[in-house]
Order: structure tokens, then sequence, then C-alpha cells
């Protein structure tokens, strides 16, 4: 279970002195604590007692606090922007068009994916497969560089998250005033603002799931055909579900998901070690925390650089306190290291008390340059192959495919007139958005009658289209059982391109 | 469990054993205790609606009226359904239309690749290979005719070829120099049968049923059509009965094909799929197009 701090609320007013500093290890909270006290007589009960001490301090969030972070400008924070922004590809994606349909389009119905002017049928789901090897290793080694960096600047949860509680502080006001108003008895005032605020929600979760089914048909129709009432169950079922989600998990669970839902945050706890880079409070530099006094120089102060103001628990959006170390709960946003470098600047002292160091780094050990890490290089290496995987496949992407199944049973058969015949069934993948008149020719041997062939074939778009045809060669012209021969098939398109494809096969006769 | 708690404020269950050894309380998160009691309602829903509770030997129920076999009869008449558009339009065309047809070709041979394997392949093979003694589909070599027509003739009424045993009929010397000739024609395509070959064959009645020319034609109409009865075509190197060459000629000639009361007679019947309603005619025309596009259909 995740070590959840109380709210910065009650952090506020809480005794400052932590009596314990082995800060920087993940710490492993549990709901139930019992420490059997050994009823020996040497051992004074207030030893045991000393145990229990911090036991107020362990009490775990499970929601029935709501965490007000203030929020503050910052270098972090503009970073925070700019990676959640990416998710405007989500939202606005879905409207580009390319060559006069939409430019990403998943269309299930017709098992065809458009990609720009590539069209993904499923025949090519292998890269699919290289797609998700290359996103699931890049996670991987993300992680182990730099920690939790998909939670804290990228994940949809807590950009959702992010956004909801921004739209709740202009309406609201800050984190104060907040919770003053959600203790307030209920007034026509605050109806109006919580109306407000949550009917903005329910639009934010209406826009997110309708975008995610506008990836899968086209958009503009979809819009249309939505408030018309024109679009199918699985449309209506599938926005409401998204929607419904979005308003829960971001409006009501937040951090909550992180503590208790998410996988991630499990996994990717794994996958952190010394050389990690997280945000950490730098404990030699900032303790003994205290309080600047009243008369005392900086040269001659007795306490370290951290004043405990506590603006890094104000700020976080989980509620934790990062001077307690690393801890699961933290998902790495690093918006207290905007908190404390304000702070600092504001005491005159250097920056980076909170930052982004590793285990090693703090502890004095030396740190390996990136490069000179063997993981680096290991995950490194798996990331391209899947990309040279992906990018041969985007460009090897044919116009048509030609597959030739030979017939087994029989594998020939004598004809009357003297001659062996083979069967085969070809099989036409047609790929561009076009139906294709394909003719088809073989090769590889003089005296071969192809037939079954006279008419071009007529493939339809998307679509596999079979065709049986009969190779015949003269029985005593075969010097081999076997003999290799290849088939052709080429059609012009309407744009005057002309495509073709080929693929070897085998004519098979009489053992010789 | 201590009267007055010793330890107020903290969040103990008021369990404290040994003076100061207590039980914490840190409840689940709500929405999880929601979701808990929301599965239960969902247990309770599901089994008034679907069958679940083992009562005896069957199941509840249920009151929506579920069961597997529904499930799968409404399976099954989907799948109808999906055929019925198809096999409403074979209803009105001739194979011949059918094959014309790229579409309908494709879905009549698909159809009917199941008639063929439940009805056809346990002589015939399972892609018209053949088997010894029952003739080879795949090729263009016809006994009784590789046009749809005869196909489905073929088919609907079964074929018992007759050739006569001329053990009696023909002397030693005479079967052995028309074996012979057998062997000869098929390897030079009916250009290198002897002389004394075929004399025999023309003076003892062979012509009757394999042609004048031994293709097997009994008639050549003018149309380029022709008649047969079922007979060999002697002129082209595929054998009837295997494995072919000279020891069968022999004794195809010898004991003749279907011949009651002759235990080495050659066997060759084809059963009637049309008359007791093994095949259904829409049955039977798909078979049709299957059979005429195993390869040698003409
Ligand atoms: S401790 Fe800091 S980095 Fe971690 S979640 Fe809180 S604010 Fe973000
Ligand atoms: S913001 Fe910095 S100075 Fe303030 S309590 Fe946190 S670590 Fe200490």
């Amino acid at each position: 279970m995740g070590l959840n701090r109380v709210s910065p609320l009650a952090a506020d007013d809480r005794e400052t002195g932590i009596t314990e500093t082995n800060a920087c290890h993940v710490r492993q909270g549990s709901a139930v604590k019992m420490v059997k006290s050994m009823s020996h007589p040497d051992v004074p009960h207030s030893a045991v007692d000393a145990l229990y001490e911090e036991a107020d301090r362990w009490q775990i969030n499970t929601g029935g606090q709501t965490i007000h972070a203030k929020r503050i400008a910052g270098r972090w924070r503009t970073i925070k922007w700019l990676t959640a922004s990416v998710w405007l590809i989500y939202l606005l994606g879905p409207y580009l068009r390319w060559e006069g349909r939409q430019a990403v389009l998943f269309d299930i119905p017709n098992r065809q994916y458009h990609i720009f002017s590539a069209t993904v049928l499923p025949q090519d789901f292998w890269m699919l497969s290289l797609l998700l090897l290359f996103f699931a290793i890049l996670l991987a080694v993300m992680t182990a560089l730099v920690g939790r960096v998909w939670c804290g600047f990228f994940c949809f949860q807590t950009v959702w998250t992010d956004i909801f509680t921004w739209i709740e502080e202009k309406l609201e006001g800050p984190p104060p005033a907040r919770r003053k108003l959600d203790q307030a008895p209920m007034s026509l005032d605050k109806l109006r603002i919580k109306a407000i605020k949550h009917a903005l929600w329910i639009l934010i979760g209406f826009l997110t799931g309708f975008s995610f089914v506008a990836w899968f048909t086209d958009a503009p129709t979809l819009w249309r055909a939505f408030f018309v009432g024109e679009a199918s169950g699985t449309v209506y079922v599938t926005v409401a579900l998204f929607a419904a989600g979005t308003y829960i998990l971001a409006g009501f669970l937040r951090e909550q998901t992180c503590f208790w839902l998410c996988p991630y945050a499990r996994i990717q706890g794994v996958m952190l070690d010394r050389t990690t880079i997280v945000p950490t409070y730098d404990e030699q530099r900032g303790e003994p925390r205290g309080r600047v006094k009243r008369g005392e120089t900086e040269d001659h102060r007795t306490t370290g650089d951290c004043v405990d103001c506590n603006q890094c628990v104000a700020v976080c959006p989980t509620g934790i306190d990062i001077r307690e170390g690393q801890q699961e709960g933290c998902i790495t946003c690093a918006l207290c290291l905007d908190a404390c470098d304000q702070v600092m600047d504001k005491v005159g002292r250097p920056h980076g008390l909170i930052r982004y160091a590793s285990l090693d780094e703090l502890e004095g050990r030396p740190t390996k340059a990136l490069l000179m890490r063997p993981r680096v290089w290991v995950y490194g290496a798996i990331l391209l192959l899947a990309l040279a995987g992906i990018v041969y496949g985007f460009t090897a992407l044919a116009p048509i495919e030609l597959k030739a199944l030979h017939e087994r049973a029989p594998l020939f058969v004598l004809l009357s007139d003297g001659s062996i015949q083979n069967k085969y069934t070809l099989k036409i993948l047609n790929k561009v958005p076009e139906p294709l008149s394909v003719t088809i020719s073989v090769s590889g041997r003089d005296d071969m009658t192809l037939v079954g062939a006279e008419k071009p074939v007529i493939a339809e778009p998307g679509g596999v289209t079979p065709t049986v045809v009969f190779v015949k060669i003269p029985r005593r012209s075969l010097a081999a059982e076997q003999q290799p021969i290849v088939f052709h098939a080429e059609a012009t398109r309407s744009s005057g391109a002309l495509i073709e494809t080929e693929r070897e096969s085998v004519f098979v006769g009489p053992r010789q | 469990m201590a009267e007055n708690n010793p330890f107020p404020g903290e969040n103990n269950t008021g369990h404290i054993w040994d003076d100061n050894l207590r039980e914490l309380e840190n409840p689940p998160p709500r929405w999880w205790m929601m979701g808990f009691w929301a599965s239960i309602l969902f247990v309770v829903g599901y089994t008034i609606l679907y069958p679940s509770w083992p009562v005896g030997q069957e199941p509840t129920p249920g009151i929506m009226g579920w069961s597997q076999i529904k499930e799968y009869e409404k399976g099954l008449e989907q799948v109808a359904a999906m055929r019925a558009q198809f096999e409403d339009r074979i209803g009105g065309m001739t194979a011949d239309q059918i094959i014309a047809d790229p579409g309908l070709k494709q879905y009549a041979v698909a159809s009917a690749k199941v008639l063929f394997g439940d009805n056809c392949s346990a002589c015939h093979g399972s892609g018209g290979q053949g088997n010894p003694g029952y003739p080879v589909l795949a090729d263009d070599d016809w006994l009784y005719g590789g046009k749809t027509a005869k196909i489905a003739e073929t088919i609907t009424g079964g074929r018992k070829g007759v050739m006569t045993a001329h053990r009696t009929i023909l002397t030693e010397p005479e079967v052995e120099t028309l074996a012979n000739w057998v062997v000869q024609m098929s390897e030079s395509a009916g250009a290198g049968g002897s002389e004394e070959g075929w004399a025999l064959f023309r003076t003892k009645g062979c012509t009757a049923c394999h042609g004048q020319q031994a293709n097997g034609h009994v008639v050549d109409l003018p149309n380029g059509e022709f008649v047969t009865v079922g007979a060999a075509n002697l002129t082209d190197g595929i054998w009837r009965f295997e494995p072919g060459g000279y020891d069968s000629a022999k004794h195809t000639i010898l004991n003749g094909v279907n011949q009651t009361g002759l235990a080495e007679t050659r066997n060759a019947v084809m059963p009637v799929f049309g008359a007791q309603g093994k095949l259904s005619e829409q049955d039977i025309k798909k078979l049709v197009v299957y059979v005429h596009e195993l390869g040698g259909g003409k």
C-alpha cells in the first residue's frame, strides 16, 4: 500500500520535528499495523510506544480527504503544460484531412487502417506488435533512467486531473477557499459554482469519449449523426462510458487512481534503481530543518537549508511529503521542485534542495554517465530494432499482394492430351482504395499454358479476392519432379500508375 | 479489550492486548467498498436473469430464458440468413450461369466443399484426385462427359458401366494382342496402335462402346459434341483402372466390368444421389459447379 500523507491542511499544523531521518527509502505502510511487544521486563513500555509515535502520520488517505494542491508558476509547471499538450493530438487529430478523407482512420468494420496515404490492413498487423514492443520498451527505458516521467508528465489520468483541478481553481479559488466552500452549507452561490464545475467536467468527459470514437469513424459525419440520434448504439455507449469514466476518474478518484488502481505505478516502482534520477529531497542539505530565526545570520545558523515551510507538500497533487523520501505516492511531477526553488530564492539559498537526483548521487557514490550504462544500450538496441521494423513495414507496404496456394490433393493430374496440370488458388489482396482489374500471368518456362486467367480478375478494395488458375506443361518436357514458376499480377490504377507484384510457386509433376 | 481506550484519538479499533498491542483501523477506500457492494448486487441480478443455481439436475432457468442451445440456434439462423441471399439467386440459375458469375461461383464452390467431403470424397478423394478404381475428377477425361448437364446427370442418377467379359469370347492370343494394342494406344496418344490390334478392335465389337476412333465417342455430332456410353477413351494416357499398363488392360478385357457372377470383374458403380432425397436439387447444382471447377470441366 502506498504511504499516503494526510492532507496538506493537516500537514500544515502538524508538529514540525521529524524524528525519523531514514529518508530515501521506499516506504511500505500497512493498513493494519500490529507489532507484538515482547512482555519482557527489560524492555520499557515507552520504547515500544515510540514505535507508534508516527502511527498518526502513517494514516492512509483512501479518498476520504480531497487533495487541494496549490498551483504555482514555475519551470516544471511550464514543462508539464507543454508535455500535457501532446493530448491535443488526441482531441484534434480526427479532424485532420488527407486526400479527401480523414488522415488517420481506424476503420474497424471494413478492417482498414488509414494513416495518411498508407492503408494498413489486418495482414500488416505484425507492425502493430512492433509498435507495442516499441512503446513497452520506451516505457521501461524511460522509467529506468528518469523514473515515472510518464506518470508525472504524460499520463491521461494526471493530465486530465490537472485540467479538472485547473477548472476547479478558476471557479472556486485557491485551496483554502476551496476547502471553505466544501465545508460551507449549501447555498445558491455554492450550487451555482458547483453546477458550472460539474457541467464543465462532464463536457470534457464527453469530448474525451467523442474524440476516441472519432478515430474510428469519419469525424464530421459522426458529429451530425451523434446529435440527430443516428449514430449506432455502440457509439453512444462508448461515449457515455468514456464520459463517465473521465468524470469519475479525473473529478473524484484523482490521485487515488495512482495509489490503488493503476498497475503502471506498481510496475514502474520496481524498475527504478540507484541510478534512476527522480525528484528527491536532499536531506544532507536540508536537515535539521527549521524556520528562519530572527537575528540568526546565514553563516551561523544551526539549521539545514529546509525552512520547513511545507510548500512542497502544499503543491503536491498527490498530497505526499517528498521529504519522507522516495515513495510510491510520488508521480514525479516535479511541481515540488518549483515550490522549493521559489522558497530558496526568497531566503537566498541555492536552488536544488529538492531536485532531480539519483540515490547514488545523494549518497555521494560515483554516478555513471548515461552512455556508460549497459541498459541504455540494450534498451536502445531493442528500440532501434522495433523502429527499423516499423519503418521497413511502412516503406514496403505494397499496393497489391499476391499469394499462391498450390493444390495438394491432387498435387498434379494427367490430362488427356498428355500434359500435366497443377491447380493454384491465387489470393489477390488489394490495398488501394479502388477496385483493380488484375491481370495474371506466369513465367519460368516457355512451354507452360495458363488456364483460368484469360479474363482479368476484379479485386475489390481492401479485401482478398481468390481466383483459381491451372498451369499445364507437356509431360514429355518435364525434366524434374518440381519446377519453380513465378506468378505475376499487374494492374493499372485510375491515376495511370502501374502496380505489379509477383509470387514464386512450384509446379509438381510425376516422380522422374 | 480495554474499557477505556488508553490511546485516544488514534484510529485503533479498541482491540488492545498486552497493554499496548493494538489493531489500527484503516478502512478500504470508499469507492472500493462501493465497487464491492455493486459487484454483489450484480451477482444477485445475474442469478435472477440467467441460469445459475444448481437445483437438482438443472440449474435455475433465469427469467431471461437464455440457454446455450438457443444462442447456438440463433447463430445458425444468422448463418442461414447470410446464405439465403446466395441460395435464392442460385435457385433460379443453371450451373453454367453460376459459373459465369465469379461471386456466385465462389459461394457455390465454398458451400459445396462440405457436400463433396460428405458424399464424394470417400471414393473420389478429398480433392477429386480419385482412388484405384474410382475416376479422377480433377482431370479432363470424362467417361460420361464433363459438361455441367452431364455431371448433374451422373450425380443425380448414378452410373453403372458395363463391359462384357471376353474370357470365353476371345482366344488367349487375341486378348494379348488387344492388351498390347491398348498400351500402345495409350503411350502414343492414339497414333501407334498395331494393325492387328486395330483389326481385332473393329471386328470384335469393341467399337460399339469405345467408338470408331477408340476415343469413347460413340457418335460425333455435327456441332462438335458427342455421345458416350461411359466407355473409356483409349487414346489418352489416362487409365480407368489402376495401375494401368498391360496387366490391367488384360484383366479388364478378360473379366469385363460389372459382370454378375464373375468374381474377378471390375466394379464400377456410382450410386444414385438424386432419387432417394439424399441430396436436394440445389445441393446437386452446387456440387456440379464444384466438380466442374475441380480442374477439367468442359
Ligand atoms: S512529491 Fe513532488 S514530484 Fe512527487 S508527486 Fe508530489 S509534487 Fe510531484
Ligand atoms: S518547500 Fe523546500 S524549504 Fe519548504 S518545506 Fe519543502 S523542502 Fe523545506
